[in-house]
């Protein structure tokens, strides 16, 4: 029944009578954008949930993410190991504790490695004892990259020259240039996902789209204009995102204003990925209260998994698929690859490229479960 | 109704759901400037009928032309002539009054000020209210109010007085008697009887699908009475309804 007025509809004179489909169109995204301002749960999902993460990162550790490293008694501690890892700036290191004290601040995490480092006998080079703990997988995870990083394997080159070779970044990467990609990230699923299946889900049930139809206006005004509406909405949210992170806690923005209007393109972007699966979603859900569990299947794991809170390379090695393989993932690895390392849209290609995978993807299904009465 | 020119003419309509018959041939012609009443039990077909009419549902077979235009080829020409009020239709959450008209004039492409809008059907002082906070009758008159900023030539107002107080009822006959006095061609579905004859020039009674009479109400009131039916209780001068007017009131209520 849908099917064949929706042929009739595209069949018809388009404007018959100067009737204008722009017109209707913004005055759907009008309607809709102050609707969205009005509506309680987008302002708290789109803004304030991010910002209380953001705020609560910033303020924690005054900026910078803190691994602490208990030194093994006895270990070697003039060597340049100590010293480029006091040098990241995200390590602290803890001396002058015995083992039995150290075992037990391992245990409860609240350090959250040890290391020892000996000289190798009759050789220059280092070698490096780390001992991770459960407690602490995530911040183990960090030390294992920053490590990494540093070295080729666990036994330090002994040349200086080699170490800088390694050294990981040159900026200061503080926790805010790390959270706030992710915060927006989610900021802009939720949005995605969360209004579209609301609202397309309400108006069908209110009867407001039959009443629609009997109007002049097209379906696709109706999904264009809802669309710039909810894509003017996430874009103000993420500025507003981004400016407090920047002049409130520092966040890096390489370029200044060209990295702001790098971010929102690849927010909108994210955003029209998102939207699909709202679309999918008021689809499938049967009732608004259907709305909820859905959206979660969709946002939880890519909130969890998609490196928002912790880099995925911290997460175990059976896990690190699953999160390649979600689009949030590749928003985030985008947004900060062009925030903190100031690289160009046509740098992050690949992660676009993905995204823009994932939209044809969703769009594909989103056509084949949308309903529009 | 001197002039007898038909607006919408509707031969053999026949509306099929899987395996259910929801209009069997239907036909019938509304004509100009008239108020034209759908009448009938629930599920009798009347909705339907008016649905495909206003080109929101397909038909299965039969030939509609609502002035001059097909259903089948020119539905967008038919959208910008009529005015629909649906039944139970909500509108678009979070926007006061205004700014639904507003919306509308937008989709209709018609350019007119919302307040006047709202002055015709006396809700100007509700312009920044939310539809949901209106009464019963206050929604209904906004619906109407939506059915007439394209300036239609004919409106379709299914069951617009269901739920309604006896004051509200007869303020929202005022206002369609004034719609269409105004020139426009009102087509309504009710439920209940009095209103039917109070209102409308015509009416089609619709039973299974199908029209098993159609006249003006004084003439099929006629044609029962001369075939010799009678009322088991003398009709009084008023009724329960009149008493109830009389006692709280003739104004409008909020």
């Amino acid at each position: 029944m849908q099917k064949d007025i929706h042929e009739r509809n595209s069949n018809s004179p388009s404007g018959a009578g100067g009737y204008s489909n722009a017109t209707a169109t913004l005055a759907l995204a009008k309607a809709s954008f102050r609707s969205i301002m009005r509506s309680p749960s987008a302002v708290v999902f789109t803004l304030a949930f991010p910002l209380i993460f953001i705020l609560v990162f910033g303020f924690l550790g005054g900026g910078g993410t803190r691994i602490d490293v208990g030194i093994t008694p006895g270990s070697d501690v003039n060597n340049p190991v100590m010293g480029m890892l006091a040098k990241t700036g995200m390590i602290r290191l803890v001396k002058d504790k015995s083992k039995a004290e150290f075992d037990k601040l391992l245990e409860k995490g609240n350090v959250d490695a040890m290391i020892d480092v000996h000289k190798k006998v009759n050789s220059a080079a280092y070698s490096v004892n780390v001992v991770y703990t459960s407690a602490s997988r995530d911040k183990g995870g960090i030390l294992k990259s920053v490590l990494n990083n540093i070295f080729y394997d666990k036994s330090l080159k002994p040349t200086v020259a080699e170490i800088k070779e390694s050294t990981i970044t040159g900026r200061e990467y503080k926790t805010i240039d790390f959270i706030l990609p992710g915060q927006l990230g989610f900021s802009l699923l939720s949005t995605g996902v969360f209004g579209t299946a609301f609202v397309f889900l309400s108006l069908r049930h209110t009867l407001v789209i039959k009443r629609f139809f009997a109007t002049p206006v097209k379906r696709s005004s109706i999904v264009i204009g809802e669309g710039i509406a909810r894509i003017g909405f996430a874009l103000i949210g993420a500025l507003f995102i981004i400016l407090i992170g920047h002049f409130f806690f520092g966040f890096t923005l390489v370029h200044g204003v060209l990295t702001v209007v790098n971010m929102l393109i690849l927010a909108t972007l994210g955003v029209i990925v998102f939207m699909g699966f709202g679309f999918i979603i008021s689809g499938i859900a049967k009732n608004e209260s259907m709305v909820p569990p859905i959206s979660n299947i969709v946002t939880l794991p890519q909130f969890l998994l998609s490196g928002t809170f912790f880099s995925i390379e911290a997460f175990p090695s059976w896990l690190q698929p699953i999160s390649r393989a979600l689009p949030l993932t590749y928003l985030n690895d985008a947004m900060r690859k062009v925030a903190f390392e100031g690289l160009g849209l046509w740098d992050v290609k690949f992660q676009i490229m993905i995204l823009l995978l994932w939209g044809i993807g969703i769009y594909a299904v989103a056509v084949k479960v949308f309903k529009w009465e | 109704m001197e002039t007898k020119k038909a607006i919408i003419s509707v031969k053999n309509l026949v509306k099929k759901y899987d395996d259910f018959v929801a209009v069997q041939g239907l036909s019938f012609e509304v004509y100009e400037h008239e108020i034209f009443g759908l009448l009938g039990p629930n599920g009798a077909g009347k909705t339907t009928t008016l649905e495909i009419i206003e080109t929101l549902r397909d038909k299965t077979s039969g030939e509609i032309i609502v002035d001059g235009f097909s259903v089948d080829k020119q539905p967008q020409d038919i959208k910008q002539i009529i005015g629909v009020q649906l039944q139970a239709a909500g509108y678009y959450p979070n926007l006061n009054l205004i700014e639904l008209i507003e919306l509308f004039a937008g989709l209709y492409g018609a350019n007119i000020k919302p307040m006047e809008m709202l002055e015709k059907v006396n809700l100007q002082d509700k312009a920044k209210a939310k539809y949901k906070a209106l009464s019963g009758g206050q929604k209904q008159r906004f619906s109407i109010a939506t059915t007439l900023i394209n300036q239609p030539k004919i409106i379709f107002l299914d069951e617009p007085t269901t739920g309604l107080d006896p004051q509200a009822r007869r303020n929202l006959w005022d206002l369609i008697i004034e719609i269409r006095n105004a020139g426009t061609t009102v087509v309504i579905t009710t439920h209940y009887m009095d209103e039917a004859e109070q209102l409308c020039d015509r009416v089609a009674f619709v039973e299974r699908g199908q029209i098993i009479a159609l006249d003006t109400p004084d003439n099929l009131i006629d044609k029962l009475v001369s075939s010799g039916f009678e009322r088991k209780k003398e009709v009084k001068k008023a009724n329960l309804e009149d008493v109830f007017i009389n006692l709280t009131g003739q104004e409008w209520r909020e």
